[in-house]
């Protein structure tokens, strides 16, 4: 049986040539990259190298900070309960902007500080997925400290407007962060260009190792550090670096954001997308959740009518097809998602989305099977659907 | 939190191989047309439950003889997961050849024993457990179509916990005999709360009509009035001890000890005593005093005029009275 993987938003594999720069460092090259003799000293030259395509990789400036986390989850929560120590406990701000469907790290980590007396606006999202650079301008208030928007979503690979949310935040006066943990390597990220101050990311999303994130600050940005204890990342975020994942990620981010990759991303992963979502919405009462426009090119969220996304996945499981739903009774915590939320909870969609989200190592001959495994699903399951079944006449529907 | 919860996402790991080849294929899914029950002799039973839109939905399908009420094919169809799907599968087979009588009997928990390997290891993880109370709720429903009653009267119990099927009646019960204070304690003792928990507190997987934590609250404070209750009426027929008094009572036995046997010495010199606080230091009461007047600063103060005081109010209230001058 073929084994497809089509759950790249969840993560990824990791690129055999980051894996292959990221092997000197557990037997050969292990010293504390603190440390004075050679042992620390000879990580130096590959760190730098991973710094460098780090910064070029998100265009950030020399004079700016790209400080090593553990992940994307590390970095969010450093830069909002940093703003919450800096600005809010320290300061005379008490305001928070984010939307309704950022990653729990941001949701998450901003109910917290809303039971700390924090004041946070969840911002909506439009029926497209999208949220609007308008709405943003309009929740600014003198005691906003910080206003938190994700790059790309998750679920639908919705962009969402950036740059115009970083003019606004920029003309007020407001610190913006964005969690650009799905848009690295889907397409290019300019920090500058945006006037950001600070972004998360993660290098598993990106074909890096998993456990190593990177958090961008702008200088003059530099907030309270979320861990205490030795002086590394400049007493940013102590703790030693993990120097083979910080190379891996350095590595990862090199070979996701050149040129070329970028444009592959664009032109062909999109392509096979597109030939995937074109299949199935050929199948009668599909469709593509907040619609085809402005989304990352390797992501695509579909419905069926009358399959539960759940039961959905077990079927493409079953033949080697490995996808993943938003839908409340997928994950462990069986709470509903936000996401699917956001486009109406009264509606069917919540739970009968499907997410396939692609990668440059996907190949043709993998969508096609895949297409033909998800032609076989739904025929299955429908079949076998209360959406679909018979009622004699005098029968009154109640589902 | 421990060991074998640190690592998510093994839900399907957890399913039994009953689960697994229902979800995969199904013998009881399917339909019953009109055509098919008059061919039986039977009256056909079309009952839905759940809707699409809250994730879960299914359609029963009963062929039913009229003489003897027996349920002769029985079919469903399913919106819903793999659990929900291999639930409605047994559900169905559960009902063929039992009246609606019997068939109403059929719980969710039945259901899910029909499921298991092992009759030791449950078919699937606890978050998934609530999948199958559908298959017992439209077994109801099919049964009151047949019938041409309510659905809810073949529920004789007020049910909190759907998964566990656990009662109000019987959460209220636990509560007081087990001197209950915390939710855990609740789903230890009657594991209400364990599986789905969307009963322990608003903003779970689905909206509930009670709460563990509502119940909680509402079991405790019926007991404390009836604590209090019973000390006002032990108070009036003079039986009550200081162990059962509410705090008002203590003070007010205390402060009468103090009025009759100790203050008019006191005041004889010059001084007085204040009570500021009693606190329950088992076995002990710990009765805080301050010193007044020339008392304030008399040595005897912690010496003879104490152990005066605290003997009385031993001998006079309770013997675990302890006083103590700040």
């Amino acid at each position: 049986m073929m084994e497809v993987y089509l759950d790249n938003n969840a993560t990824t594999m990791v690129d055999p040539k980051v894996f292959e720069e990221m092997k000197p460092f557990f037997c050969d090259i292990y010293g504390n990259p603190n440390s004075l003799h050679k042992f620390g000293a000879g990580t130096h030259p590959k760190m730098v190298e991973a710094l460098d395509f780090l910064y070029e990789g998100i265009n950030a400036a020399d004079e700016d900070d790209i400080i090593i986390t553990g992940n994307a989850t590390e970095s969010i929560n450093t830069v909002i309960k940093g703003i919450w120590v800096d600005e809010i406990l320290n300061g005379n701000k008490n305001h928070i902007i984010t939307s309704e469907v950022e990653h729990p790290a941001t949701t998450a980590a901003c109910k917290f500080l809303e039971t700390q007396g924090v004041k946070v606006t969840y911002l909506p999202v439009n029926e497209e997925g999208v949220l609007e650079s308008s709405s943003i301008r309009d929740a600014i208030t003198e005691e906003t400290a910080l206003v938190t928007i994700m790059w790309a979503n998750n679920e639908t690979g919705k962009i969402f407007p950036i740059k115009e949310i970083g003019l606004i935040c920029k003309t007020t006066g407001v610190a913006f962060h964005s969690d650009a943990t799905q848009a690295i390597g889907k397409f290019p990220v300019d920090v500058q260009d945006c006037n950001l101050d600070y972004i998360s990311f993660s290098a598993h999303k990106f074909h890096g190792p998993k456990g190593i994130g990177g958090l961008y600050v702008k200088k003059g940005s530099a907030l309270t550090p979320l861990l205490n204890g030795g002086e590394q990342m400049g007493g940013h975020r102590a703790g030693t670096v993990d120097v083979a994942s910080m190379v891996g990620m350095g590595w990862a981010m090199h070979l996701a954001t050149s040129k070329m990759a970028l444009a592959y991303e664009e032109n062909h992963v999109s392509k096979l997308r597109d030939k995937l979502e074109t299949a199935i919405l050929e199948l009668p009462e599909t469709i593509v959740i907040g619609g085809k426009g402005n989304r990352t090119p390797n992501t695509t969220l579909i419905s069926f009518r009358g399959v539960e996304g759940e039961s959905m996945l077990w079927d493409l499981n079953q033949n080697g097809v490995g996808a993943s739903t938003g839908s409340a009774c997928a994950s462990e915590d069986l709470e509903a998602n936000p996401v699917m939320n956001a486009f109406g909870s009264d509606s069917e969609l919540a739970h009968t989305g499907v997410r396939f989200s692609l990668s440059r190592f996907n190949t043709e001959e993998q969508i096609d099977y895949a297409i033909e495994v998800v032609q076989n699903a739904v025929k299955r399951l429908r079949a076998l659907s209360s959406s679909y079944a018979y009622a004699p006449e005098s029968h009154k529907s109640a589902l | 939190m421990a060991k074998n919860d640190l690592i998510s996402g093994s839900i399907w790991d957890e399913y039994s191989n009953q689960v697994v080849n229902r979800m995969n294929s199904p013998q009881h899914q399917g339909e019953i047309t009109e055509e098919r029950a008059k061919e039986l002799g039977t009256k056909l039973i079309v009952a839905d439950f759940g809707a699409e839109s809250c994730g879960d939905a299914v359609r029963l399908y009963w062929a039913v003889n009229e003489k003897t009420d027996v349920i002769e094919e029985s079919k469903f169809k399913s919106f819903g997961c793999g659990t929900a799907i291999a639930s409605s599968d047994v559900m169905a087979e559960l009902c063929v050849g039992k009246t609606v009588d019997e068939a109403v009997k059929i719980t969710n928990i039945d259901v899910e024993k029909a499921l298991r390997d092992n009759p030791d290891t449950p078919a699937v993880p606890p978050q998934k457990m609530h999948c199958s109370v559908m298959a017992y709720d439209v077994i109801k429903k099919a049964a009151s179509e047949y019938k041409g009653v309510d659905m809810e009267s073949f529920e004789t119990e007020v049910i909190v916990c759907e998964c566990a099927r656990v009662s109000l009646g019987t959460l209220q019960e636990v509560i007081k005999i087990n001197d209950l204070t915390t939710v855990e304690q609740i789903t230890d003792f009657t594991k209400a709360g364990a599986f789905c928990k969307s009963c322990v507190k608003p903003g779970g997987h689905e909206e509930m009509e009670h709460y563990l934590v509502d119940i909680l609250t509402d079991t405790r404070s019926q007991m404390e009035e009836s604590k209090m209750k019973d000390a006002a009426d032990a108070s009036e027929s003079g039986e009550l001890t200081f162990d059962k008094m509410t705090l008002v009572q203590r003070i007010k036995a205390i402060d009468s000890v103090l009025d009759e046997d100790i203050r008019p010495m006191l005041l004889m010199d010059g001084g007085n005593m204040e009570i500021i606080d009693i606190k329950e230091n088992i076995p002990h009461y710990d009765l805080y005093i301050r010193y007044l007047g020339s008392c304030s600063g008399c040595s005897s103060g912690s010496t003879g005029t104490l152990y005066a005081i605290e003997s009385v109010l031993q001998q006079k209230i309770d013997e675990n009275l302890r006083v103590l001058p700040i």
